[in-house]
């Protein structure tokens, strides 16, 4: 199937379809393979097993970032190009970053807590991180508040477009400001500086929130077009009736 | 196998519950929502409402 036919919203359903199944089992495998290495990580010999914390609040932070990059790229597509599933993507993709926000957010409080002694602190990396989340929350509210989905769709891209430069504060904070939160460790130009015994699980649960991700946006992006096109008919029915 | 997750083990477990707690909701509001989609898009197809763009059945 040639790529431009999934701008047809009935071609894309059919191939939700059919890979879905195999997204979500893939999910689940390496969610159990991940599990089970974190759970053979050893523990680290400063921070003990609170260590384990990082294998969910990480990922989840990635995630908060990487779903406001689809996001963006979707506002690019709803405003520039006018891809008919531009916009349907974005829509379905906002509520998945609020909820991997949000984890991020209380997986790091509650890492805090015994490492650091507080669950907060105004630091530039936690409050960038929660401006993401305050964001996430406006889109999704402005999704709510326009009934018509192309205006929706068209005010939503502009916020969207707006947040993204909060994304590179997020990732420079830690070196921008001194902060409690400790700078990159994995994500870095002179490469991971965490031991592969504690990298090698981390990585797996990365790529087992990368394909959740997935899996939810696809199986999210497929109920929004079924809406739309309830709406449509309920539209059509209404008109018929007049 | 038997974890000793130390002194800090309610942060960890809480962390954990808190992670499964939020994707399981995700994964039942997604369901949830597909199901209410599809009733609703039968229902109103049944009433004789078809799309322009619709597969036509041919005589």
């Amino acid at each position: 199937m040639p790529i431009i036919d999934l701008a047809n919203p009935s071609r894309f359903l059919a191939l939700v379809g059919r890979v879905l199944p195999w997204l979500a089992a893939a999910t689940v495998c390496a969610f159990l393979v991940g599990l089970y290495y974190a759970a053979l990580a050893p523990d680290d010999y400063q921070q003990g097993a609170t260590v384990k914390i990082m294998f969910i609040h990480v990922p989840n932070a990635w995630l908060a970032m990487f779903c406001w990059t689809v996001m963006t790229v979707a506002a690019l597509g709803t405003l520039v190009w006018r891809h008919p599933l531009a916009d349907v993507a974005a829509k379905a993709a906002a509520p998945l970053g609020a909820a991997f926000t949000f984890l991020c957010l209380l997986t790091g409080s509650l890492w805090g807590r015994p490492m650091w002694g507080t669950y907060w602190v105004w630091d530039g990396r936690l409050t960038s991180v929660l401006v993401l989340f305050l964001m996430y929350l406006g889109v999704l509210a402005l999704w709510r508040t326009v009934e018509e989905p192309s205006r929706a769709a068209r005010a939503a891209a502009i916020l969207t477009l707006v947040g993204a430069i909060n994304l590179p504060i997020i990732k420079f904070s830690v070196d921008w400001w001194a902060t409690l939160h400790q700078p990159a460790s994995v994500l870095r130009l002179g490469g991971p500086t965490i031991h592969s015994s504690i990298l090698v699980p981390l990585l797996i649960m990365g790529l087992a929130f990368m394909l959740l991700f997935a899996t939810l946006h696809l199986a999210a992006m497929r109920n929004e077009i079924l809406r739309r096109r309830v709406r449509t008919l309920r539209l059509m029915q209404a008109q018929a009736g007049a | 196998m038997i974890l000793n997750l130390g002194p800090y083990a309610g942060f960890i477990i809480a962390a954990y519950a808190a992670a499964l707690g939020v994707v399981a909701a995700l994964i039942a509001w997604i369901i949830a929502d597909h199901r209410a989609q599809q009733r609703t898009l039968k229902e109103l197809e049944a009433r004789g409402t078809v799309r322009r763009s619709a597969p036509r059945e041919v005589a």
